[in-house]
């Protein structure tokens, strides 16, 4: 933009010209106005809300008044913060764990030219069209013992109390987390392959390489940023399984899936205590915030740029 | 197409290259995709005695369309009609506006541009589900609390971010002596926008619309806070109560969800590839 003033003897105008360019682009900042608008109104003031109502004490319908430290001592000295806490993290690891091998896996199988092959992922991507509410409800009926998968398939071992049993109702949970996402990251990681430089392969093929290896050497190492991408919506798009969960098991049996934006729910909107939830919507964003920095970080400095465009 | 360079290769390095255990793993993927959609959608085609004395797996005996106008007798209708104002009344909005901002961040310059773009990315990384009390709050003092407005404006707001990221990457793209000649033809940068940037950037702006757009139709959360009256009722809120209702019968209960995807499934089926692009809203691009 400054190599507009030129030491030429055409300076004059061109200091003239550049001035008249800046004017101009300076201008254009009244056009971010209304997004800014709706950005501020509804996203920043809230924001700043959820912090000044974590302070404060409301049943949700009366007057708000101050409470001082009293939500958040309130919050940390009950147990079901840490439940919450640990199960968050324990979902959005283990559901890393799951979702990430198999997509990697599928993404580089979709990616293959092979007909058969493009056939198969039109079906593989049908979950993405449903709402969690959907997926939900069908696998509460998929999972009766009676007239289930297991009657269906003859397999009694599926005949079990899936929502009764704190860890099978973790376990489903997980299961149909996995069952939803990871046709969408398939997606990720096909579109990364796609991406991969033939010639890289051809090359690997020369020097005789297997498909493992090039597997290992190539496509690996190449799909770095591709992970990351995916990771990031993974890892911070665990935090927002509330309605899948809230439909599936309600944060039941017991809390044994009460994870940390359903308990924010059902403190504030349940039990009418909107000053502990704002508490817990307060520790939402920390992790949030936390965990997307921290990603960013793994994906290098020079690449910041790049890796923003992913998150 | 590459069908002309496999004779070159020979038999053995054909087969070496079949991959045969991730032929296996995608076959078993299949099964545990469409077993639960099979389930579905059959079991919703049967009558509440064929369901309790039916193989769960097999074709329904005497299949009935009663449970689908069972379902569209529980104003199926009003709740897709609402969904539909919800989602038309977010998704042109916020294209429209992030459009707009995304070409100030990427033709202008400045403080306030550079501190606008800033606010916009730090808004990717939090998960704005966490303001949902606050907002609570403000749509009720805003007399907005049970209405349909009540969930466009933050859905709005909250698909603002990325939407601004992505435009402003395709905006980017376009070759800045498209720009130039567009000036020295005099026009001004409002012309520019609308008959240089818009057009170039179309592809970009149907990907944002159908991935906000499904978010927006598939949501729950905001539905769920934010209105009360049945005649609101957005689909997936609409499933809930359904389900809630009518547990008992779990083929009408099946058929609601078969019907609420069907307006999805039948874009699915059109525009395949332009929905996928949607979904992953250029992640992987």
């Amino acid at each position: 933009m400054s190599n507009a003033i030129s030491t030429a003897p055409g300076a004059a105008v061109g200091i003239k010209d550049s001035r008249e360019t800046e004017k101009r682009k300076a201008a254009l900042a009244w056009l971010t106005l209304p997004a800014l608008f709706f950005f501020l109104v509804f996203a920043v003031i809230p924001l700043a809300g959820v912090l000044i109502l974590s302070f404060a004490s409301w049943d949700g319908i009366g007057a708000i008044g101050a409470a001082g430290m009293d939500n958040w001592f309130s919050v940390f000295a009950d147990p079901g913060l840490y439940n919450a806490l640990g199960l968050t993290f324990l979902i959005m690891i283990v559901s890393w764990l799951v979702q990430t091998p198999i997509s990697l896996l599928l993404g580089v199988f979709t990616a293959g030219s092979q007909r058969y092959r493009a056939a198969l992922a039109v079906l593989y991507f049908l979950p993405l069209l449903l709402s969690s509410a959907a997926v939900a409800i069908a696998f509460k009926a998929l999972l009766d013992p009676n007239f289930g998968l297991a009657t269906g398939l003859g397999l009694p071992f599926l005949a079990q109390d899936w929502l009764g049993v704190p860890h099978l109702a973790l376990g489903l949970v997980i299961f149909v987390i996995a069952w939803q996402f990871v046709p969408f990251h398939t997606l990720i990681y096909q579109g990364g392959v796609r991406q991969i430089p033939k010639s890289l392969y051809e090359a690997a093929q020369i020097d005789g390489a297997g498909t493992i290896k090039q597997f290992f050497h190539i496509t690996l190492p190449q799909l770095k940023y591709t992970i990351i991408t995916s990771s990031t919506l993974m890892v911070v798009g665990s935090l927002t399984y509330f309605d899948l969960i809230f439909v599936l098991t309600g944060g039941g049996p017991g809390n044994s899936t009460r994870i940390l934006a359903l308990d924010m729910y059902l403190r504030g909107f349940r039990a009418n205590l909107m000053g502990p939830a704002s508490v817990i919507a307060v520790i939402l964003v920390i992790i949030g915030l936390g965990l997307a920095l921290f990603l960013q970080r793994l994906g290098g400095k020079d690449k910041q740029g790049s890796q923003l465009e992913g998150l | 197409m590459g069908g002309s360079m496999v004779p070159k290769r020979g038999l053995g390095q054909r087969l070496s290259r079949l991959n045969i255990p991730g032929g296996l793993g995608g076959w078993i993927w299949l099964a545990i995709i469409i077993l639960p959609v099979y389930y579905v959608v059959i079991t919703s085609l049967k009558t509440q005695a064929g369901y309790f004395g039916q193989n769960p797996l097999a074709l329904p005996t005497s299949p009935t369309l009663e449970n689908y106008q069972l379902v569209l007798e529980a104003d199926f209708a009003t709740y897709f009609m609402n969904s539909a104002i919800v989602t038309l009344g977010s998704v042109i909005p916020t294209v429209l506006i992030s459009f707009m901002a995304s070409f100030a961040i990427v033709r202008g310059s400045g403080r306030f541009l550079k501190l606008v773009n800033g606010m916009f990315l730090m808004g990717l990384a939090i998960p704005l589900q966490a303001t949902i009390i606050p907002i609570y709050l403000m749509i009720i003092r805003l007399n907005l609390y049970d209405s349909l407005l009540a969930l466009m404006l933050p859905s709005i707001a909250f698909a603002i971010p990325l939407t601004v990221l992505i435009l402003s990457n395709f905006i980017r793209d376009v070759p800045n002596e498209l720009f130039e000649s567009m000036r020295l033809d005099g026009c001004s940068e409002w012309q520019t926008m609308w008959r240089l940037a818009l057009p170039l950037t179309r592809p970009a702006i149907v990907t944002v619309a159908i991935y906000n757009g499904l978010h927006v139709w598939n949501g729950f959360l905001l539905p769920l806070v934010l209105t009360q009256s049945p005649g609101l009722r957005v689909l997936p809120l609409g499933l809930w109560s359904f389900q809630g209702e009518y547990s008992v019968n779990i083929p009408a209960v099946l058929a609601s969800v078969v019907l609420s995807t069907l307006p999805i499934l039948v874009l699915y089926v059109i525009g395949r590839r332009q929905l996928l692009a949607g979904l992953t809203a250029g992640f992987s691009k």
